[in-house]
This record gives C-alpha cells, structure tokens and sequence, in this order.
C-alpha cells in the first residue's frame, strides 16, 4: 500500500498509543479496584445520559456548521489585524469555565449589553438559561476551536490547485464543489466528534446556564458519586459509560472520514482568485465581522472588568501565574512525545480508528483520574510531592486529540507526497522525522504545542485533588480569591490567566510559523 | 549530579526539621489562602507549641471528607478543619476520627454535644440580597413574589446542601409544595459558592444564597453598605464548622492542644474578618464593628448530625422532581 511507502516506526507510536490507554483505564481500574460493589445506575444517571448526549450533539452539530463560513472567510481574506484576530480567537476556549461564563454573561445575561439594547429599542428581554444557554455557551467555546481547525485544514490545500482552478476559470461555487467540499468531508466529523466529545464532560456550564437539574450532565453526576456519595462503584461505571460514548463516537467518526488525501505541490503562501469580490466579498467580511462581535465581546467584559481588579490582586497571584506556566510547559513537552509517534502511525494507517485512543484522555473525567490516579500513588509516594507531575501530565493528555487532529492530517499528506523521495533516500526513524517531517509540520507542531500550554494554563481538574497550598495554580488562585468575596481581585486574576494562556499560545503558533508559508 | 547533591540537602534539611514536631491540619481551600485564618492562626499557635503546623488545603468540606476516605488510616493529617454538621455523621461512620473533650463556653444558638467534634465557628444561611430591595419574610413570600434568586447544587457543594436541610427542617412534609412554589423563581443552580455568588454580583439574580455574613464583608473590607441579607421568620439554618483530631495522628497531644487553641481568644478573634463567620466563642473584645448591622435570625434551626444523611437523600429526591418540571 502506497501509505506504507515511508517507514515511519510504528512501535513508538504504538507505546504511545499503549501508554495513553494504560494511564486512563489504569484510573478507572484503581476506582474499581477501591470500590465496594453494589449500586449500579440509577434512573437519574440514566436521563442524566440522555441530556449530556442531546447537548453535546447540538453542541457539536453547531459549532462545526457555523465554524465553515467563518473559517472559509478567514481562510481567504488578507486583512489588517488577521493573525491578531485568529489568535484572539482562541481565547474562550482556554479560559477557566466561570470567567467564560460570566463573560457571556455580562453580553447575553439578565443584566447584559444584549439586554440592555434590546430595552433600549423597546423589545422584549431574552433569557438565557436553558438547553439553548447551554449550547449558545458550548458554541462560544468551540466554534473558536473547530474555526481555527478548518483554517488548519483549508491552508494544507496547496496554492497550484487554487491556481489551477482559476485558469479554468471555476466559479467560487465549483472551486467549493471540487476542493473544499473534499477537504470539509476530511476534517468535518472528526471536528465535530472532538467537540462532542469536549462538551459530553461539560459540567459546570451546563448546570450554571441549563437552569439547574434539568441540565444534570454525567459528570456531575460523577462528581455527586466522588463527593456526597463516596460511591466509587458508581463513579467508576459512569466513568465507564462516558468514555465509552466518547469512544465510540470517535471511533465511528473516524471511520466514516474518506481518506482523501490532496494532490502534491510545493508550499506557497494560499493564494486565492476565485470570490475576489462582489457578493462573496461582503458575505465573508459579514461571517469574520459576526463571529468577531460574538466571541470578542464576552471577551471585551472580562478584560474590561479584569483592568479594575488588578491594583487589588494579592502577590500570591503571581507566584501562582509562575506555577501555572511551569505546568504548562511540562504538558507541551508531554504532549509532543506523545503526540508526534502516535500521529507518525496514525497517518500511515488507511483509516483513522486508533485515533480515539487519543480522545479517551478527553473524555475521562479529570476527577476520575485524579482520584485513581491518587489511589495508585498515595502507597508509594506522597502525592502532594506529585501535584505539579500529576497535573501536567493529565493536561497533556487532555490536550492530545487536539494535538492529533492538528498533525495527523498534515501527517499524512507528508508521508504520501514525500514518501517515495525519501523512501529512495533511505531516511527512516529519527533522520526521516528529523529532515522530512518535523520540519514540514512546524506550524502544526507549533499550534498544537500552543493549544496544549494555554489549555493546561486554564485547567482547574487534578490541581484541586492533589493540591497543596504552596502549589496553586493561577485558576486555583482565582477560585480562592472568588471564595474570600474578593471578585474583584479575582477578575484581575483572570485578565492575567487570559493573558499568559494567549501569549503561550501565541508564543508557540508564532513558533512554528516563523520563516514558514502557512 | 546537581541534583543528587539538592537531593541530599533536602533529606538533611527534612531531617534537621523533623526534630520540630509536625502538626498536619487538613482544611478547606479558601482557610489557608494567605487572606484567610490559616496565616494567623499558624503564626499564632506556632509561638506557643514549639510546632511546625501546616494546613494543607483541598476544595471544601465534602472535598475534605472525600480527601480523608481515600486516604483512609494511612492519612498523614492529624486533624481535619471545616467539616460541618450535615458531614458529621458521614465523617463518623469512617471510624477515622478519635474522642475529644475541648473546653470551652460556646456562644452558639445551639447546645453543643459531641464527643469528637469541636465546633470553632458558625453562620446562618440567608438570601443576600441588594439593599435597595425589599425583601419576602419567608419562603413562602419568596414562592409568590417575582424574585429571581440563585442557589447551589445540592449534588456538589455545601450551601446547596445545606439549603435542602433548611427547606426540610422549616418545613417538614410540606417541603415538597415549597420547592415547587420556588421552581419559577431560581434562575439557575451552580456547581459551587462561588459561581452563584458572581452570578448575583453580576445582576442575573435579585438575590442569592449565601450567609448572613456576607453583608459583613463588604460593609468591613469594602466599606460598601449596598448589600444586606433578607431575614425569614421561619427560622435560618446554621451551618456550624468543626475540628476534628484522626484516631491514626502520630501527635495525638498535640492535636488536643490544637483543637483547644481553635477556641482560644488567639483564634476565635481572627475568624469574623478573615472567615466571615461568627466565632464558636465571642472574643474578649466583642465582634468587629459591623456585625452589628447584621440581621440576627428570630430562630435558629439545625437538623441533629445523625439523622442528616437520610434526610439528605429524602430531601434531594423531593428537590430533584420539584426542579425539573
């Protein structure tokens, strides 16, 4: 088979893929293990599946739809404040759950701008609490994401076929029909199985704006299991049931993707001739404009409010901002020695199945693994001595889908269009990585390496667990502020946590694109 | 080789340290945050046990009860800070905890009898709301009126929990008609304090659950006297805090003398403006100023520790059916 034309070692990637899955069921077998058998799953648990499902699904079903125009927009439109844009873009998806919330909040809100217009003209107020919250939230969360995987996608298409489509003179229309539409069928249920499964362990947004216990998700139900319950049996199986939604999804999403792969050429900066004005012109500025206001304002709200907090922040904050950053640089180094051998066997296998290996990470919930993880732990060692460890080896693992769906396709294309060259060249193993791919994935590994620092920064999951009170981190620290009423010392906090998520994003995204077209 | 030196430092250094004897208190997170008791009390007890204490903070009191379960007698803490009364009873059945006399002359609305528990601090829960706002006298009222409030999950935090047993103990089998008569007014339910609080301070609710000394804070810290908290004539459920000492502490003197200093002057005088409760013993020098201008509850009420566990269950299932019509 021609993918297997390059010989990329398939043994790292597999201990990598092994060493994924041992650290997850490894979890949830020690839970099992403590656990004293007896309950099994209620009548609750079960429609608290049925709502984490439906939300998740209108969730992802959204955000991925929506992302297409913007994406699409932003993938052929050069404008003053582009990269500023898409970076900014990637901020409420790195941003701890209650600053995000009370950012959308203070737009969408009882109290919020929308409303307040909304009076202004004398129009009738909107609510926001209820199933529909819960979306508009989880939209607000990925559609960033699943826009900046699309424009991931689009910028792999080589500059030649765009060029050759405009010497044929195709109509936008056509170049969509014969070089978009493959490239979306690629990426788009991938994308849209990552984001379901991103909001199926949607917790604290879901309760906050679904109003309460019609919005109960399964890891909250988790959560009640680990806290009031004390019940590990049931935790375990909840456990269970969510990964294994989460599994399957990915698996089945993963095995319908067409393993279209686009035509060689060399890397030029995307140039389009088609849909250079009229119309489509002000279609796309009205795309990038919408999606701008709805992402920027809650964000607007939180710096705004962080700007008064700042002169109150305690200097604990920053020693808290300096721990997070250390966090998050050990997770990008996790991340990518994991990541780049489990992406190098994914992308010379036909078919992406194994790739839902990556996603259990995702989909296991943080307290799950935190607790067994402690269980495991705490006979040998101290696991205080093992908090900052423990949290970022968890954040890489959360991190590691993202991480995949961003290399993997690159990945693959390398591997097709290079891989006789090299084949003849005889490069394998380290010099194969070292000369073809890793230079050719810069930008991705970059991205990626970006995503993973900012999610990591903004995780609050196995701190909490394992914490002790000289290790917290700068999201640890906001809660502790907001618990002492000190909100506003703790907006501050969060305008810092903004910031370090984006400038280690950006860092990193800059990175990989210096001195590269993409 | 660097590091094997910084290696051999650090286990001289422990060892040099452990001839002081170390006291581990497991506590809340918000305790030990540099703002909170922790600092004080540690600076405090410190000077006069010849001791090193550490607080080692962990999310809130059921967090903590979670925490010590896992642990179970291999726990390296001596003594557990910030459980309350609806936790008691889960606590014990642990066997974890040993038998404590603490004496003190407490200042509680209640009479307190427990043989391992000492509480060092208490509040009422009550709706805080804006000043300006008139507020229901009861539940009740709260039912009628058109009053957007916020509460807590019962399934994952304290407040929450403690609003169940407040509803059922005013209320009894009526409770039911009350959560129902309620539905139509909460805007929403959060995962934790915090999250309802912000929500409040935000303006999504007129008003939220909290404590009646909420208003303190901002009255004392921010000089701000735009907040106060509603009084129900049916009575405010009290939360009341507890230490604890672990049947399996290696300073069993030790954690007596520290359970005893938690009522102490020293650190009953800390607790009203870095805990923002009332102190379990009032200090020679009276409450700070401003808690004065709090509301005092006519009654107060608190179901016995022993029978909170199923009354809990009872009481989420009723809460559960009423909420989610």
């Amino acid at each position: 088979m021609a993918l297997r034309a390059v010989a990329i070692s398939t043994k790292t990637g597999i201990s990598a893929a092994v060493l994924v899955a041992a650290l997850i069921l490894a979890a949830v077998g020690a839970v099992l293990w403590r656990a004293e058998f007896g309950s099994g799953l209620g009548p609750a648990d079960w429609s608290a599946i049925q709502f984490t499902v439906l939300q998740a699904a209108l969730s992802a079903l959204l955000s991925t739809v929506l992302a297409i125009p913007v994406a699409r927009a932003l993938a052929r439109r050069r404008f003053v404040g582009r990269g500023l844009l898409v970076t900014l873009l990637g901020a409420p998806f790195i941003l701890p759950v209650i600053v995000a919330v009370l950012g959308v909040l203070a737009v969408f809100g009882r109290a919020g701008w929308l409303n307040a217009a909304l009076a202004l003209v004398g129009l009738p107020g909107i609510t926001i609490y209820g199933l529909h919250g819960v979306v508009l939230a989880h939209v607000f969360f990925n559609l960033p994401l699943a826009t900046r995987l699309l424009l991931q996608a689009w910028q792999t298409v080589s500059a030649e076929r765009f060029r050759l489509a405009a010497q044929l003179g195709l109509t936008p229309r056509a170049v969509f029909r014969s070089i978009e539409l493959p490239l979306l069928r690629q990426i788009l249920p991938g994308t849209a199985a990552l984001i379901f499964v991103i909001c199926l362990t949607s917790f604290a947004v879901a309760l906050t704006l679904g109003g309460g216990p019609r919005a109960t998700t399964i890891e909250l139900a988790i959560y009640q299991a680990f806290r009031f319950d004390f019940d590990l049996n049931r935790a375990a199986l909840l456990s269970l049931v969510q990964l294994g939604l989460a599994g399957s999804t990915a698996a089945l999403a993963l095995w319908i993707i067409p393993a279209i792969s686009l035509g060689g050429g060399q890397d030029r900066p995307l140039h389009r001739w088609d849909a250079r004005g009229g119309l489509q012109r002000w279609l796309d500025a009205l795309f990038i404009t919408v999606a701008a206001g709805f992402l920027l304002l809650p964000l607007t709200s939180v710096v705004l409010r962080g700007v008064i907090g700042l002169p109150q922040m305690p200097a604990s904050v920053w020693q808290a901002a300096g721990t997070s950053v250390t966090v998050a640089l050990i997770s990008v180094v996790v991340l990518l020695a994991l990541a780049l051998p489990l992406a190098g066997w994914i992308a010379t296998r036909a078919r992406g199945g194994v790739e839902a290996v990556g996603l259990l990470g995702l989909a296991a919930s943080p307290l799950m693994i935190g607790t067994g993880w402690f269980i495991l732990i705490n006979p040998v060692a101290s696991p205080f001595a093992l908090a900052l460890p423990v949290t970022a080896l968890v954040n890489a693992l959360m991190a590691l889908p993202f991480a995949l769906r961003i290399l993997v396709p690159r990945l693959r294309d390398t591997v097709q269009i290079y891989g006789r060259q090299a084949q003849m060249l005889g490069l394998t193993g380290w010099p194969l990585w070292r000369w073809l791919i890793l230079p050719r994935l810069r930008p991705q590994i970059g991205f990626a390496a970006g995503l993973t620092g900012a999610l990591s920064m903004g995780d609050l999951g196995v701190i909490a667990l394992f914490a002790d009170p000289d290790s917290a981190t700068l999201p640890l620290q906001m809660y502790r502020l907001m618990g002492a009423y000190r909100m506003e010392a703790a907006a501050g906090a969060a305008l810092i946590l903004l910031a370090l998520s984006l400038g280690i994003f950006w860092i990193f995204d800059k990175g990989g694109r210096w001195h590269a077209d993409a | 080789m660097k590091y094997l030196t910084l290696a051999a430092i650090t286990l001289v250094a422990t060892q040099a340290w452990a001839e002081t004897p170390e006291l581990v208190v497991y506590t809340y997170d918000s305790f030990v945050a540099e703002w909170g008791p922790g600092p004080v009390i540690e600076a405090a007890f410190e000077a006069e046990c010849a001791c090193d204490l550490k607080f080692v903070g962990m999310g809130d009191g059921a967090a903590l009860l979670a925490r010590l379960k896992l642990e179970g007698a291999r726990s390296d803490a001596d003594l557990v800070l910030g459980l309350d009364t609806s936790l008691i009873a889960a606590a014990k059945e642990t066997g974890l905890f040993a038998t404590a006399t603490v004496d003190a002359d407490y200042d509680l609305p209640v009479t307190w009898e427990d043989d391992s528990f000492a509480p060092y601090d208490w509040g009422y829960f009550a709706f805080v709301h804006s000043a300006d706002l008139t507020p229901p006298a009861n539940f009740r009222a709260l039912a009628d009126s058109d009053l957007k409030i916020v509460i807590q999950d019962p399934r994952s935090s304290t407040p929450g929990l403690g609003l169940l047993m407040w509803v059922k103990d005013a209320y009894g089998d009526e409770a039911p008609a009350i959560w129902e008569g309620l539905a139509d007014n909460v805007v929403t339910v959060t995962k934790g304090w915090s999250e309802a609080y912000g929500l409040f301070l935000e303006g999504e609710a007129d008003m939220v659950l909290s404590y009646t000394t909420s208003p303190a804070y901002h009255l004392i810290a921010e000089e701000d006297a735009t907040k106060a908290a509603a009084a129900f004539d049916e009575g405010h459920y009290m939360q009341i805090e507890v230490v604890g000492k672990l049947a399996g502490s290696d300073q069993p003197e030790l954690a007596d003398q520290f359970m005893q200093f938690m009522v102490s002057d020293a650190a009953q005088s800390v607790l009203p403006t870095t805990n923002w409760m009332y102190p379990a013993v009032t200090p020679q020098g009276g409450l700070p100023e401003g808690f004065e201008k709090l509301i005092e509850p006519g009654k107060a009420l608190l179901i016995p520790s022993d029978d909170v566990p199923a009354l809990r269950e009872e009481a989420l299932a009723e809460w559960l059916s009423a909420l989610s019509q």
